[in-house]
Parts: structure tokens; sequence; C-alpha cells
């Protein structure tokens, strides 16, 4: 009996870099390490909120009309809001959405983005074209525009905003998965797995799709803070979540009118967008420049 | 050269049919009839079906496609539910503040984001660089409307240094009347020697222009520290320090226009996204611009305007990538040499 | 000796890259410096030119330019000295070139730096270029439109505008076709001749090395194990390493 030789393994996930391992990655990645343990926390937070909040009453309908618009004291660190809700409680609760949000919006690009870039790339030809034309014509819009138009024309949820915006999110994902597949799909080495009669879904889930995992990691951590910026301008224009969620682009928008003189309804949660987008951002750019084996640094 | 803009000329316009396309597709196809949204909340619904068949929806689909792209080109982008105006003289009306906003963010963004990429790039990984990234990823993850709200809380309100709102001080309009040349403000008042009006229009324009600024700063400094990076070990490099070259000749000039290639990229991709951030920044400045327009458009469901202010959006994406690619073939001979 | 290097140490942290007791090129002389790739000899290049430190490497020893010093010198004296005394020729000529820029705009800018006038400059650059047999007419061109041979020749071209007196050759010939290779030694040695220049010529290729140079020195792992007259090195090798070397070369032409 002829001994076939096993297809060739699959193509190796491009190792981090030597400096994993020694002690002083956190000093020579201080950014990383930062957004890191900043989005470790958050999310810690938006699991544990009903513990944290001291009262997690107010991060839903109960108003409170004897302690309206108080300024942050030991009793409301971030005070009340305009119909006496602590914005503390509803800050914390607030973590809850975004994050997930962007969850759900990643897995919507995802689950559209990597068949599509897979056929795109792999099988090529006219289906290729069409893919990548229809993608091109999404992508000719900015970013929020067209997120902002469908959110604007579809009934005010937040339901309506994810779909929004994963309308909107899918297309850099079938560039990027067609990308992938496109050059791994021109290596000689498929050639010899078709030659020798295996299966295109073998050598899709074994070689293909391993190659295009660490760049979608990178994405996607850098996508995550890009996404929670959109949902919560979306949501101040008013169109997503509604009253009384305690999404933090929605209360920078209800406390717009007091802001001049009940500053906290305003900064606070527009401080809570700040720093969960920056740590999202800085764990992205971290994973990059660890993962990126391009890297390397000369003077 | 010519050839290349041909090229990308055509390209251009295929993408603009399928922009006009897509909005077509998005104004037929979410839920409640065109014509409802057409006719508007408050319309009976004898209204609404005079609405649907003045919009053609009983006929064919490939006849509502054709009417559709006849309209845009010749200028009938329909009828603005809460200005009972044209869309398209709304939009003609409001686009030069927004433009003149974005172009001045830009100039803003690219006056701090190259210097700071270059100094970031000298020296890598040393504090400098590291709060420069920093500084750079936090701009990336400003929201914007918060922001807005923040500096016009503490520069304009609280401690008087810029003004509150507007385009420029309306007191001005009864000393120094401002005519319309150009239609942005800052350039009439330029022109007609209208210096009051001139300093009143360039201190109206620092808060929002800098808001706005925030995110491509940040992105533009990254994109440049990145570049030179990416370039600096090459051996054209060392050439140029073997050939007695200081560092600031060959980081400032050599390096640097290496980079401009990608970073003019960048340039068009954040004057997109900047000109729809106005529409979160704008009615915090009373900036009587797009945004302004888009978000009263949003608030009374008027969705021939949002839908001819998406489509003008595009259509301006579109046509500054088209400039940044010829300025890019001029600036980067290898782009038209192959 | 116009260039003399005497206990030369390069190291990146504790890693030792060169290591190099004595190695000198006289006026008028080419020098050939032997070795396998990864041997060290691009890492003395960039020593001698003050270089080492922007890939991160540390430099200890000396190399002295007709008996001055140059390690240690402030970094403003050390860019007056590059290209003017010193130049450099690298391996890829098609890499040493910026792609954005015409061929001829670094070396304007670089004699404009060194004192030169505008009108100087463009002078003795074109002079230069037809001194290499090249029209000044290239220098408008991009990289990209010339072929490997003429980069190489400008490359050249750009150290006699310079006025260098010692020229550091980094495999210059190592990307080139044979007979282009030929015409770029023949400038080579008209150099030397016409000119007077030290040329130090690094490469991995033992025959063209003992068909150009005049003296040889054989590098290994960043040492110099034997270095001599090139009949003598080539004819009669001393050092094991230095013949195990000559044994790899199919056929070398040895010189009477």
């Amino acid at each position: 009996m002829i001994e076939v030789p096993e297809a060739p393994a699959p193509a190796p996930v491009p190792v981090p870099v030597a400096g994993l391992r020694t002690r002083g990655w956190l000093r020579s990645n201080p950014l990383l390490a930062f957004g890191g343990a900043v989005s470790a926390l958050i999310v810690i937070v938006a699991v544990l909120a009903p513990l944290l909040a001291p009262d997690p009453g107010d991060a839903g309908s109960a108003t409170h009309p004897f302690d309206v618009l108080k300024a942050p004291s030991a009793q409301h660190w971030f005070g009340t809001d305009q119909v006496g809700r602590d914005v503390l409680s509803r800050v914390i609760y607030g973590a809850r959405i975004s994050p997930l949000v962007a969850l759900f919006v990643l897995l919507i690009a995802c689950a559209i983005g990597i068949p599509l870039g897979i056929a795109a790339g792999y099988f090529g030809g006219w289906l290729d074209d069409v893919i990548m034309r229809v993608t091109d014509i999404v992508l000719a819009f900015p970013a929020l525009l067209l997120a902002l138009a469908l959110a604007a024309l579809l009934p005010p949820s937040m339901t309506s905003l994810t779909i929004a915006i994963s309308a909107t999110w899918w297309p850099w994902y079938v560039r990027l998965i067609r990308g992938q597949a496109a050059s791994v799909a021109g290596r000689p080495y498929i050639e010899s797995c078709r030659a020798l009669g295996i299966s295109r879904r073998r050598i899709i889930f074994r070689h293909i799709l391993p190659n295009a995992i660490t760049p979608l990691i990178v994405q996607v951590s850098l996508d995550v803070g890009g996404v929670i910026l959109t949902a919560s301008a979306l949501s101040f224009l008013g169109l997503g979540a509604q009253d009384p969620t305690p999404d933090w682009g929605l209360m920078v928008s209800e406390g717009q009118t007091y802001f001049t003189t009940d500053w906290w309804v305003v900064t606070f949660p527009g401080l809570a967008i700040l720093i969960t987008a920056f740590a999202f951002n800085l764990l992205g750019d971290g994973l990059r420049d660890l993962l990126d084996p391009r890297r390397v640094i000369l003077r | 050269m010519t050839r290349y803009i041909a090229r990308r000329l055509a390209l251009a316009v295929v993408v603009v049919a399928g922009v006009v396309l897509l909005t077509f597709v998005i104004a037929h196809a979410v839920p409640g009839s065109p014509a409802a949204s057409w006719a508007g909340p408050h319309a009976s619904p004898a209204q609404v079906a005079a609405a649907a068949k003045y919009l053609g929806l009983d006929r064919p689909l490939p006849v509502q496609i054709a009417r559709y792209f006849a309209g845009i080109f010749t200028g009938n982008w329909g009828v603005s539910i809460h200005t009972h105006q044209s869309v398209l003289s709304n939009i003609a009306t409001a686009a030069p503040a927004s433009l003149e906003l974005v172009i001045a963010a830009l100039i803003i963004a690219l006056a701090v984001g190259v210097p700071a990429g270059l100094v970031s790039a000298r020296r890598p990984g040393r504090p400098a660089d590291q709060a420069i990234r920093a500084g750079s990823i936090l701009g990336v993850s400003m929201p914007i409307f918060w922001m807005a709200l923040i500096l016009q809380l503490v520069f304009a309100q609280r401690l008087h240094v810029l003004p509150v709102a507007g385009e420029y001080s309306s007191n001005l309009l009864f000393t120094n009347p401002l005519t319309k040349v150009t239609g942005f403000p800052v350039l009439d008042a330029l022109f007609t020697g209208n210096w009051p009006m001139l300093g009143s229009t360039l201190t109206h324009l620092i808060l929002p222009a800098v808001v706005v600024a925030a995110y491509p700063a940040g992105l533009i400094s990254r994109m440049v520290r990145a570049q030179i990076l990416d370039t600096v070990g090459e051996t054209h490099v060392q050439m140029a320090r073997a050939l007695g070259l200081p560092e600031r000749d060959v980081f400032g000039r050599y390096l640097m226009k290496l980079a401009w290639s990608p970073v003019s990229a960048a340039i068009a991709l954040v004057f997109g996204y900047s000109l729809v951030n106005t529409f979160l920044v704008e009615s915090i400045f009373d900036w009587p611009g797009l945004g302004s327009y888009a978000v009263a458009s949003i608030g009374t469901l008027d969705t021939p305007a949002i839908l001819g202010v998406t489509l003008f959006v595009a259509i301006a994406y579109v046509i500054a990538n088209l400039i940044v690619d010829i300025v890019q073939a001029v600036i980067d001979p290898r782009i038209r040499l192959r | 000796m116009r260039l003399e290097i005497t206990g030369l140490n390069v190291r990146f942290g504790a890693r030792s890259v060169v290591d190099v007791d004595h190695l000198g090129v006289d006026d008028a002389e080419i020098v050939g410096l032997a070795g396998e790739s990864g041997s060290g000899k691009s890492m003395t290049t960039l020593a001698v030119l003050g270089l080492a430190n922007t890939v991160g490497a540390t430099v200890a020893g000396s190399i002295k330019l007709e008996g001055r010093e140059l390690i240690g010198l402030p970094e403003k004296v050390l860019i007056g000295l590059r290209g003017s005394r010193i130049a450099a020729i690298f391996q890829s000529p098609s890499m040493a070139f910026n792609p954005v820029f015409r061929v001829g705009d670094v070396a304007l800018r670089a004699l404009r730096r060194h004192g030169l006038t505008g009108s100087e400059a463009t002078d003795r650059v074109d002079q230069a270029m037809r001194g290499v047999l090249l029209s000044p007419d290239l220098l408008r061109r991009y990289p990209s439109q010339l072929s490997g041979g003429q980069l190489q020749r400008v490359a050249i071209a750009l150290a006699v505008a310079l006025r260098a007196e010692v020229l550091l050759a980094d495999e210059p010939t190592s990307a080139l076709d044979v007979t282009v290779q030929a015409e770029v030694l023949e400038l080579l040695r008209e150099l030397r001749s016409r000119d007077g220049m030290s040329v130090l010529f690094i490469s991995h290729d033992l025959a063209v090395i003992a068909e150009l140079c005049d003296r040889v020195a054989v590098m290994q792992a960043g040492s110099i194990v034997e270095q001599g007259p090139t009949d003598q090195i080539m004819s009669a090798p001393q050092h094991p390493y230095t013949a195990d070397l000559l044994r790899s070369v199919p056929a070398i032409e040895r010189r009477a």
C-alpha cells in the first residue's frame, strides 16, 4: 500500500516576541499593562454591578423627586441626576451596556465577515468581485454615517443600534479575512494539498483559518474602543438606548441642559466612556505590537 | 499621469453610483413605508397614499431606481419635512459652515500630529514616545460630544476666554456686516478686509475645531510614527547618514516624505470621519452647519433630509478620496510610475 | 596609514560582534575584508562611520583617520567628516536610495550641508557623474528608473563628488551581474590610481577580492585571523579558516 504523506502541518500562528517571558515585560510595555488592567477592571465592574452600586434600583426606573440634582457628596459620590437617581450607580451599571454592545456587534461582524472573506479570498473569480464591490460601496460611507442613517430610520432601541452598527462594521472584516485567505490560498503548499485530494473544508479549517486568527484578534481588540464610541455617540443623539437605561451616551445627552450648573451629570458618564475606550484601545494597540512580528525597532 | 487620474475618476463615478443605489436601498428597506416617512409622522392616510403616488412607489422596481437616480442628478433630493424647503438647498446653505470647521480641524490635526509623530519616532520607547503614544490613543478614544461640552464649560462659560457658541459674534452684524463672497465666514472676512469680523470668526472657530481635531491628530501622530519606524532600518537611511546629513534632515525630510503617502490616505479617512463628527458637535456650539441640520432632521424624523445629508457626506467622502489619490500620485513617484 | 583601526570592539549588550586587533588602509590602496555573511564585516563599516549606535551597538577601541581619533568625537564633528572624508557604498544599490526622491537629491543636499553653494554642488556632482561614465541627466531620475549597476555607479560618483579620502564599500557588487560587476571594479581601481583613494572592500566573494585588492584581511566571527598581501594570502594561507574559504571557491585566478 502506498504511504500517503500527511498534509503539511498547518502554518504556525506567529509567536509573540520573546519579551513575553522576561520579567521586564511590564516595564517595557506600560501602556499595554495599564490598558489590560483597566479593561479587566471594567469587565469586573460590569459583572459585579449589583454588588458594587450603592443604589442598584437607580439604574432602573426608580426616581427620587426630593434628591434631584444634588452635587457629589459622601452619600452620592457622583451626585444625583435630574430625577434624583444616583449617578455612580448608573455609571456602574452602564459598564454592562457598552462592552456588551461591542461584543454583539463584533460577533455579528465576524459572523458575516469571515465566511464572506473566505469565499472571496479562497474561491476568487466572480464571487470575489461581487463581494468586494459590495464591500467597497459600504466602505465608501464614513463609518458613523451609515450607522446613523440606519439608526435614525429604525425605531430607537439598543437592538436597532446594534443592528445599525453591525451593518456598517462587517466590511472591514471581509477585507481582512479575504486578504489572509487569498495570500494563503496562493501558496504552493495549498496546491499540493489539493493535489493530494484533501477536501476544501479541511484546507479552510486547518490552514486558512489558523493564519487568520492572529490578525483577527488584533483587529477585534482594536475595534472594541471604536464600537463603544460609536454606540455612545448614537445614544447621545437619541438613537439607541432610551430612558431609563443607564447608557453613558444617553446620560450625557440627558444632562446637557443642566450642565452649566450641575456639571456632574455629564462629566462622570462621559469620563466613563473615555476611560473605557482608552483602556480597550491601549489593549488593542499593545496586542498588535506584541503579535505583529514585523515590529523590530531600530533607531 | 493623466491616465492614472482618468482611471481614478472613472472609479469614483462608479462608487458614487453605488452609493446612490445604497441610499435607495436604505430608504426602501427599512421598516415603515417610504411614503409614510416622506409624508412625515403626522400625516393622514390620504396624505400617505398621495405621497406614495408622488414617489412612484406603485411603479416597478427598476423604474423606481431609474427615477431615483434621475432625481438625484437633476438636483431633486426631496423636500425637507422640518424646513419645508428643498433638501439640496438646505444642504447647500449648511455645508460651508461644516466644511470650514472640518478643514480648520484638519489643519490643527496636521500641525499637532505630524511633529508629534516625528518626535515620537526619533526615540522610540523613551518617555517622550510613551507620552505621545498615550496622548494619541487618548485623542482617538475621546467621546467628542463630551469633550465639546467640557471645553465649552471650562473655556467659555467659566473662564470667559473663548466665545460660547455661534460662528461669529452677532453684535458685529450691525457694526461690521459680513458680505458673502465664498460662503465661508473666515475667508469672507479675510477677503473683504473685515478685521473685527475676522477676529470674531476665528475665535469662534477655535473650540469646535479643537474638539473635532482630537481624533485626526491622534490618528495622524500614530500613523507618522508607525511609518517612520517601519522604514528607519532601510539602507537609504544609513546612506543619507553616511553622506553626512544630520538627523533632522534624515528624519524631517527623507523619512517624513516616505510617510506622506499613507498619511495623506489617512487625511481622506479623517475628513469623512470628521465631517460626520460635526453632527455631534455643532448643536452644542450652535454652529449652523450640516451637523445641526442632521440633528434637527433626526429629531423630527425628517427622512428625506436624513437621506440627503447621508448622500451628500458620502459623495464628499468619495471626492476627498479622489483628491487624495491624485495628490499621492504627485508626491510619491512610485505610484504614477507603476 | 590613512585609516587605522586598532583594538576595535563592537558589541550588542554583552554580545561582541567585532573584535579587530589591527586593520589599516593606506593611501591609494584597496584592502579587502573577506569573510562569510554575518561575520561582522558590515558592523565594521558602521563603526568607522560612527553610526553603530543607530542600530543599538556600542563601540570601543581606536579608529584613526590620518592620525585623528574618531571614536568619542562629538556627533557634529562626525557629521562633518561623513561624506567629505569617509564615504560608504552599500550592498543593495536599489535600496540605497530613497524611492521618493530623485537620485541626485541626497548628494546635492549633503554637499550644501558641507558648505558648497547650490551651483558649486551641482557642478561637482555633474563632474563626478561624468567621471563614472554616466550622464548627469540621470540625477534627475528616480531610483526605480535606473538599473542596479547605474545606481551603484551613482553611489560611487557621490563619494567622488564629496572628495572622500576613504571609501567603505560594503558588498558593492554582490547584487550585480558579473559584467556590471566588472565595470564597478574598474571604477574602484581608477579611484585608487587616479585619485589616490583608500578603499576598504568588504565582500564574501573571494574571487572578486583576489582580482581587485592589494591586501586582504580575513575575518571570522568578528576577528581578523589573517592579513597580508593578496598574492601571499591566496597562494599560501597560514590560517586554517583562510584555507577553508579558499577551498570553497570553485576556481580562483591566482595573480602571478
